[in-house]
């Protein structure tokens, strides 16, 4: 059903008027920035539902946006910048799940369902195929079939 | 008085629905006529009185009849009549409603229009819409009864949620459940083809225009939800893979899987099995979205705790249908025959590699979706899975799907040549790059994988044209007689042209956005001017309004090019007075397929305001595309074969070998 109330709503709850980024945020070099905003759409906000700091207008947000920036600033990598929030705030807050023994299940789903399917088609078609084929030739069949074809 | 009198039709209603899901299978077994003939008047008077008991809550609203706790909650006074009608299903009891009344239209329409089916499936396809209409009436009255009252009545309404007061939810919800519950009639055909334990090409026609029209308003109503979102919430933002997004498109994706190999199955009685299990799970796809909503699950795992009699009871269908249904299929489904063979390349094996994506795809949000709640429950461990996520696996499955979109159509059935259907694509393929480097061009460059992108998605328009192309002969007969072969062209191949056609506008927009959209973020002053998309936005100022149930202040924006005025946009920060809640509206300019995007932010110390303007090219695209397959949907439901006369059950014949016949 109205498939937002919920969400819109404690949106809206945590929407003290603020916004996502904020022209006192953007950082002065436009490549550190472009890559700031690229890692702040793979953070959640951790008070929201469902929404990355880059678009969240929530306070907390906002100070994750300039963690991240205070980080990139100081010269880290963005693997450098995840492993800092993840060791924060946990693995709860990266988007995109890291892979690991307990999100194996996840990340390998679609590619083993995909198998599966395939396998499972490749099962039917050749069962279907054996049903179909013809008795094989006894040995002594074969030698007849050749002698004939020898004449 | 009248409010009771809702109840009252309502529980008689519930009275109907279980006279309904018993006597017509009894019927039906016992090939009694008199009690199969039962159902279609047993589904039209629980139409009846369920339409009574919602037409009195719609009164109650329109009145603002606040002795009423659902109009108390939801409803004021002085919000405009289309909020007043639109409000009924803008909270829980009464989008439960809603669903009951699209779920009893929809028997209505089988008991209608079902006269050419046999007694028998009629019977029992009605029999299990009333099981349907039982649970959940149950479910109304024992848990989300809409009729309570408040004594003493309170003088004014606790106002509708400022985000949905807004057309969207008058459009949204009824497209959206008309989708989902469509699809309830397809897992009836289902149930009762498994009860009967035969099946054939004739029940994929009946089934088709069912799932066909679910499938229709489903698009409408994701496509709406998702304008909604994007002019709504005020980032810009489209499609979020928000779980209650995930939850109405697992049904459309299953839904589309459905169509096609219901089209296989008509056409060739191969899948039969197959099909069947989709219709199920299709159907089971839009209860398990309805839990999820409705439960509260999905915002956190302890909502449940905060109104568990509604998640359990709803937890409880879900496991009856889906679960009963499932071990019906599992008891049943050896005994329907395999239907007719064909080798890999062929047009049914371009449908099951349809199939196996879109099942696939469907897992993968479905896994997705769940598995935090499951791990947490699991292992207590916390873990997020969002848009990167989906994303990423979603999009890498949907790559081999959209290229491989075009040939279907241009495969013959039984047995296909891949190379030459390649060979006639190739103008599609070549098109659509060229197209696409003419668009890189023109947007002054871009990355590489958005000329790709574009590529693909024109490769799709031409690529679904290249069919009517090729079949009305264009190029090989004079014009005019190609014009009248394709005017001659049955409706379903019509519509699957303009179905593939706007899926390719979609990919376009999806593809155009992604890539080449700009963003300013900045504070300004009025009379300050900003550059975007190659127009000049200028800031005038601010004004404060009055709306009937809001305060706003709004900004206003002159636009410009190269020195000539396009005009104003407006953008405003509201407040409603009721609830005293903050929204944005955003302020949006379309140039063809393109829009300007403007939301207002924070107003700062010095008397700047900041301001979000993005310059979204071809975005319209995405909707448009949707509408385009809406067209299509609706095209292919006025095709001839699913109009005219009763489909006759062909003789069944001994399943011709196709592998054998064609070498």
């Amino acid at each position: 059903m109205i498939r937002r109330i919920a969400f819109a709503f404690f949106l809206l709850l945590s929407a003290l008027p603020a916004h996502a980024v904020n022209p006192d945020e953007v950082l002065a070099d436009p490549k550190l920035e472009a890559r700031a905003r690229e890692i702040s759409s793979h953070l959640r906000c951790l008070v929201c539902q469902n929404q990355s700091i880059d678009d969240s207008n929530a306070e907390l947000a906002r100070d994750l946006r300039l963690l991240v920036r205070e980080r990139l600033k100081a010269g880290a990598s963005d693997q450098q910048v995840y492993d800092y929030l993840v060791s924060r705030y946990g693995e709860f807050v990266l988007l995109k799940p890291r892979l690991s023994e307990h999100t194996l299940l996840l990340w390998g789903a679609p590619a083993v369902l995909a198998l599966l399917g395939v396998m499972a088609l490749g099962f039917f078609a050749a069962s279907r195929n054996t049903k179909r084929k013809t008795v094989a030739l006894t040995d002594e069949e074969k030698a007849r079939v050749e002698a004939i074809l020898k004449e | 008085m009248i409010i009771e009198f809702g109840l009252y039709a309502l529980v008689l209603s519930l009275a109907t629905a279980i006279v309904l899901s018993i006597l017509p299978i009894l019927g039906a077994r016992r090939g009694d006529a008199n009690l199969m003939a039962v159902a279609p008047v047993a589904a039209l008077g629980q139409f009846a009185l369920v339409t009574t008991s919602f037409g009195i809550l719609m009164h109650a609203h329109l009145v603002s009849d606040f002795s009423v706790a659902n109009v108390w909650e939801n409803s004021h006074s002085l919000i405009p009549t289309l909020y007043k009608v639109s409000g009924v299903w803008g909270n829980h009891e009464g989008s439960m409603m809603l669903w009951l009344f699209i779920l009893s239209l929809f028997s209505a329409l089988v008991a209608l229009f079902g006269g050419n089916l046999p007694a028998t499936l009629r019977a029992n396809v009605l029999a299990v819409q009333g099981w349907i209409s039982s649970a959940f009436i149950l479910f109304i009255v024992l848990t989300s009864n809409p009729f309570l009252r408040i004594m003493p009545p309170p003088p004014e309404g606790r106002d509708l949620n400022p985000v949905l007061q807004d057309v969207g939810l008058a459009i949204h919800p009824p497209l959206l459940y008309l989708g989902y519950v469509g699809f309830s009639v397809c897992f009836s055909f289902a149930v009762a083809a498994l009860m009967e334990g035969r099946i054939d090409a004739a029940w994929a026609r009946w089934v088709r225009p069912w799932a066909l029209a679910a499938w229709t308003f489903l698009t409408a109503g994701i496509a709406m939800g998702s304008y909604w979102a994007y002019y709504e919430l005020g980032w810009g933002g489209w499609w979020f893979w928000d779980p209650v997004e995930n939850a109405s498109f697992m049904p459309w994706l299953a839904g589309t899987a459905l169509l096609h190999s219901a089209l296989v199955m008509e056409k060739r009685e191969a899948l039969k099995i197959w099909t069947v299990l989709l219709a199920i799970l299709t159907f089971s796809l839009s209860l398990l979205g309805t839990f999820l909503v409705r439960s509260g699950v999905l915002t956190s795992v302890h909502a449940f705790a905060s109104d568990p009699s509604r998640g359990v009871f709803i937890l409880a269908i879900l496991v009856i249908f889906i679960g009963g249904a499932l071990t019906l299929f599992a008891l049943r489904a050896s005994s329907l025959t395999a239907g007719g063979l064909f080798a890999p390349v062929s047009r049914e094996g371009a449908l099951v590699l349809n199939n196996l994506i879109l099942t696939v795809s469907t897992a993968t949000v479905l896994i997705g979706t769940l598995y935090p709640m499951a791990l947490e429950s699991l292992t207590g461990e916390k873990i997020s899975v969002g848009a990167p996520f989906f994303n990423l696996t979603f999009g890498l499955l949907m790559l081999p799907l959209l290229l491989a979109v075009p040939f279907g159509p241009l495969l013959a059935w039984k047995r296909a040549d891949l190379l030459g259907a390649a060979q006639r694509l190739f103008f599609a393929v070549a098109a659509g790059f060229v197209i696409a480097i003419v668009i890189w061009y023109f947007e002054n460059g871009g990355p590489v994988l958005a000329v790709l992108g574009m590529a693909l998605a024109f490769y799709l328009m031409v690529g679904a044209l290249t069919d009517l192309w090729l079949r009305g002969g264009f190029g090989k007969v004079p014009f005019s007689t190609a014009l009248r072969r394709l005017a001659g062209l049955p409706r379903s191949a019509i519509g699957t042209a303009f179905a593939h056609f706007g899926l390719g506008v979609t990919v376009l927009g999806i593809v155009a956005v992604s890539a080449f959209q700009t963003e300013n973020v900045l504070e300004m002053k009025p009379g300050q001017t900003v550059e975007a998309g190659g127009y000049a936005l200028k800031f005038e100022g601010m004004q404060r309004g009055q709306g009937p149930n809001f305060t706003e202040d709004r900004g206003t924006f002159t636009l410009s090019k190269s020195g000539s005025s396009l005009g104003t946009i407006s953008s405003s920060k509201r407040v409603y007075t009721a609830r005293q809640m903050p929204t944005t509206e955003a302020g949006i300019r379309t140039f063809g397929l393109s829009q300007f995007y403007i939301a207002l932010g924070d107003v700062m110390p010095d008397g700047g305001i900041v301001v979000r303007v993005w310059w979204k090219p071809f975005i319209v695209c995405i909707w448009f595309g949707a509408l385009i397959m809406m067209v299509g949907g609706f095209i292919s439901l006025s095709d001839r074969r699913l109009r005219v006369g009763a489909p006759s059950r062909r003789a069944k014949k001994a399943a011709v070998p196709a592998l054998e016949a064609a070498e």
